[in-house]
This record gives structure tokens, C-alpha cells and sequence, in this order.
């Protein structure tokens, strides 16, 4: 198994370690993983996410070339600014979700799920060799921690002469962080103000023992995962596959009327199932791959992710369902252990800062 | 990891006591809270059910992942842990204890003599 810059200092830390997507990963410390999670909430977490894969697509056609392969626009970022975005297969499908930041007029780093660094980098690369740009992969010259809950900007803020309170939702800024060169983006994955801090990999653990110093609380997967699910995100691998089309689910904003690749099978295709949320009304936890089954049992769709949120104690999922119980309200069932446990389609996000 | 001495154990990680009274008392091991995080959930079997050693009796859910109990001696169900219904939580925070899940009438009683000691199961969890 690979491992990040801070794996050391996880183990140190007391973290259960689990393998996730071929790197040793913290699945959450001494504390558990309802202590991180209500710790985001309520105050930071820290999250070492070193795992991601950072892509940098440079060159005059840059702009061009990742409108054309990505759904979101980026030609309409600022220097300075990020975005949530996907990578289109050819076949109605997604190769990842990503984060897109535009560092220069010609100049993106797209960061990409660990697990897809790969599949991102070979397919970004082939489909660039009729731009004038190129497609580097640079993971292995960035670390990533994340800083996540209400308290970040204080924190943070004490941490840097720069003014991060300055800094939108989705910018980016360079940064020394007592000395070490950091890049500070107003971004994150939990559903709360924070921000995510791209450094050198051997200035990881400095920048971690700092954060950690001014009172941030380490977070493990696991707390990541209830976490993003509560905030209504997707997860790649969960609710967005090969074959999952955007525009059948929640998510369908980030797709914009523009040529792309793949668009002739996925832009006009019909809805098969559509990507809901779920809130448990009876007492049982869905997980990714129970059965969602009607008022009178027939299947009717599948749970692609599911838990129980530490912070509402709802049991909360997303599950693909037939289209006419896809209405906010539907009464459905989730079979869990063999026994129906009734359900509601809700509109995510389950909860909100 | 704490592994009481007095008690016996199951290789699928539950505990067992034999009482004054000839009943076993029934719940999961330290080592087993740990693996599995927080617990949400607990379903315990109806009082009065007989069931067989290694029969399914109860799962124990935790936010990741629902982990199957079972029995480790034959007998009839004689009491379940109705506090674990409002503090599921207590199976993690004390296991042996306040955690407990059911206590049964065992068919034989000698039965709980063949399950492994302290030192047997502490051995088996370090695979």
C-alpha cells in the first residue's frame, strides 16, 4: 500500500489505518469517527487528503481543451478560482468528479480521486494531443490537507499574515504559513466553511502540526464520508459510476449547454432511474447496494450510499429509483437484513451550515 | 486490548459468564467493540427462543458495518439487555459490563468448558 507524507504522524496519532483506493489511509482516531464528525460541525477537523491526484493542464489551448473534455465551464474561472466539475466518458458516463482551479490566464490544476489519478491522467492526456497544451501529472509534488468546520477561518487566520476572512468560497491564494509556501483554496468537501492547503510534500508535516498546534482536530475517511453524505455531495465509486448520467441526478447544475466529449450519449438520454435522497422512517441503516422496493415490495432501486448521521441521528441515503417514485415524498422501502424498513425521498442536501 | 481472565470466549469474538444461578450472560469483547466503532444499533432475540451454539441470536450495527452475534453455548433465551436500546453506546464503553446483550439457560452445563480462555482468545486475535 502507498502511503502520504503524514503517515507517520497518523500512526503516531493512534488512527485505525484502513486501505483506500491502494493508499494507507486514517480511518478516524482515538476518538471515533461521531467525535470527528461532530468536531467538523461544531469547531475544525483536519483531514490529510496528500492521496488526491493534482493534474496540471498548461498551454495556450488549456482553456479550450478542458472545456471540451470536462462538463462545468471552465473558461469562465478567474485567475484565482476553482470549481466543481466532472470528466465525461464517451459512453454517458462520468471518469471522475474533480476540482478545477484555474492558477493562470493558460494554467489549471485539475485534482482528481485518488482511486482515478490513472484513468484521469491517460484519458486527459489522449484527448489533449489535438490541443496545443500539456497534461502533467504532479500528485507526487503536493501534499493536501484540509481544514473543515466554523472555526477554520480563526484558526487559520491566526496561522497567516495574509487575510483568509478576505478569501471567497472557491478562491485561491498563495500563502507562507510561518515560513512554509502554502496555497490556500476556500474549498472543501464537508459541507462547511473551511479551506483546503496544497504544500510540498516535505513540508507536510510541519503544516500539519501547526494547524494542529492552533486546536484543529485530526479526521479520519470515515468522518469524511458521513460528512460529505450529510452535505448531499456524491461520492465517485457511489452515486457517480462509468454509468451514472449527471443529469439524472442532483447534481445535473454542473453540466452546461456546450460541445464536450461524450455529449451525444449523454446529453438527450433518457432517465432509466434517477439519483434521490433517501431519509430512513423507521429505525435501520441503508448501505450502498440494499435494495429500494415499493409500498408493495417489487425493486424499484438501489442504495449507493447510506448511513446514520452523527450530528441528526437520521439514517440517510442516495439510492438510483424507477423515476415515478422519484418525487420529494415518495414512500419506499429499504431492505435491510432481509426486512423492508420504510423510507422517504427528500431533496438534499440532509443538512446545511 | 482487555480480555478478562475469568470469562471464556467464542473465536467469533463474544464472551460468555457462567452466573451463581447456572444462566450464561452473553456480549462482545473489547477487542470486538474497537473493530467495530460506535454502536448505533443492537437486535436482540426474543426471550424464550432456544437456539443452538453457533446459531445467528443478535446483530450488533455499528455506523460502518452490522456484525452478526452468536451464540456460543445451546440453550433457551432467558433475558436480553433492554437498556441497549436507549445506550447503544455502552457495548463500546464497557463490553463486559453494563454492555452485556442476553443471558441464556444453557442446555448442558458443562457446555461453557469447551469455549477458549483468556489467553486462548487473546492469541487468536493477534492472527
Amino acid at each position: 500500500m502507498k502511503r502520504t507524507p503524514l503517515y507517520q504522524k497518523h500512526v503516531e496519532l493512534g488512527a485505525r489505518m484502513v486501505d483506500f483506493a491502494g493508499y494507507e489511509m486514517p480511518l478516524h482516531y482515538q476518538d471515533g469517527i461521531n467525535h470527528e464528525h461532530l468536531t467538523v460541525r461544531a469547531g475544525a477537523g483536519l483531514f490529510d487528503v496528500s492521496h488526491m491526484a493534482e493534474i496540471r493542464v498548461i498551454g495556450p489551448a488549456a482553456t479550450a481543451f478542458l472545456s471540451y473534455a470536462t462538463l462545468n465551464e471552465p473558461g469562465r474561472l478567474k485567475v484565482g478560482r476553482g470549481h466543481y466539475n466532472m470528466l465525461p466518458n464517451e459512453t454517458g458516463g462520468l471518469i471522475d468528479d474533480l476540482y478545477v482551479y484555474r492558477e493562470g490566464e493558460h494554467d489549471y490544476l485539475v485534482v482528481a480521486n485518488a482511486g482515478n489519478r490513472e484513468a484521469v491522467f491517460d484519458h486527459l492526456k489522449a484527448l489533449a494531443a489535438d490541443y496545443d497544451c500539456h497534461v502533467v501529472d504532479e500528485s507526487d509534488n503536493f501534499a493536501l490537507i484540509a481544514l473543515q468546520g466554523p472555526s477554520s477561518p480563526l484558526l487559520l487566520g491566526r496561522l497567516l499574515p495574509e487575510d483568509v476572512t478576505e478569501l471567497r468560497r472557491n478562491g485561491t491564494m498563495t500563502a507562507e504559513l510561518t515560513g512554509v509556501p502554502v496555497t490556500v483554496s476556500r474549498t472543501g468537501y464537508t459541507g462547511e466553511d473551511g479551506f483546503e492547503l496544497f504544500c510540498r510534500p516535505t513540508d507536510a508535516e510541519a503544516v500539519w502540526n501547526l494547524l494542529m498546534g492552533a486546536g484543529a482536530v485530526p479526521c479520519g475517511l470515515g468522518a469524511r464520508d458521513t460528512l460529505r453524505l450529510e452535505a448531499g455531495f456524491p461520492l465517485y465509486g457511489h452515486e457517480l459510476t462509468q454509468t451514472s448520467n449527471p443529469l439524472c441526478t442532483p447534481f445535473a447544475w454542473v453540466v452546461k449547454d456546450k460541445p464536450f466529449h461524450g455529449r451525444e450519449r449523454l446529453w438527450g438520454a433518457s432517465c432509466g432511474r434517477r439519483l434521490v435522497g433517501l431519509r430512513m422512517t423507521e429505525r435501520g441503516i441503508p448501505r450502498q447496494g440494499y435494495k429500494v422496493t415499493d409500498q408493495a415490495g417489487e425493486p424499484v432501486g438501489e442504495i449507493t450510499s447510506g448511513t446514520l448521521s452523527p450530528l441528526t441521528r437520521d439514517c440517510i441515503a442516495f439510492a438510483w429509483v424507477d423515476p415515478e417514485l422519484s418525487e420529494e415524498g415518495s414512500g419506499l422501502a429499504v431492505e435491510v437484513r432481509g426486512r423492508p424498513i420504510a423510507a422517504v425521498v427528500v431533496k438534499p442536501p440532509f443538512y446545511q451550515a | 486490548m482487555n480480555t478478562p481472565a475469568e470469562l471464556r470466549y467464542a473465536a467469533s469474538h463474544e464472551w460468555a459468564r457462567q452466573d451463581q444461578d447456572g444462566t450464561v450472560t452473553v456480549g462482545i469483547t473489547d477487542f470486538a467493540q474497537d473493530q467495530l466503532g460506535d454502536v448505533v444499533f443492537v437486535e436482540l432475540p426474543p426471550v424464550g427462543r432456544s437456539v443452538n451454539a453457533g446459531d445467528q441470536v443478535a446483530v450488533v450495527e455499528s455506523v460502518k458495518t452490522a456484525s452478526d452475534i452468536y451464540a456460543p453455548v445451546s440453550g433457551v433465551i432467558a433475558a436480553v439487555n433492554q437498556a441497549l436500546e436507549g445506550r447503544p453506546e455502552a457495548i463500546n464503553t464497557s463490553p463486559y459490563d453494563e454492555g452485556w446483550l442476553f443471558r441464556l439457560t444453557p442446555t448442558d452445563g458443562g457446555e461453557i468448558e469447551g469455549l477458549l480462555d483468556a489467553a486462548g482468545y487473546a492469541a487468536s486475535t493477534e492472527e
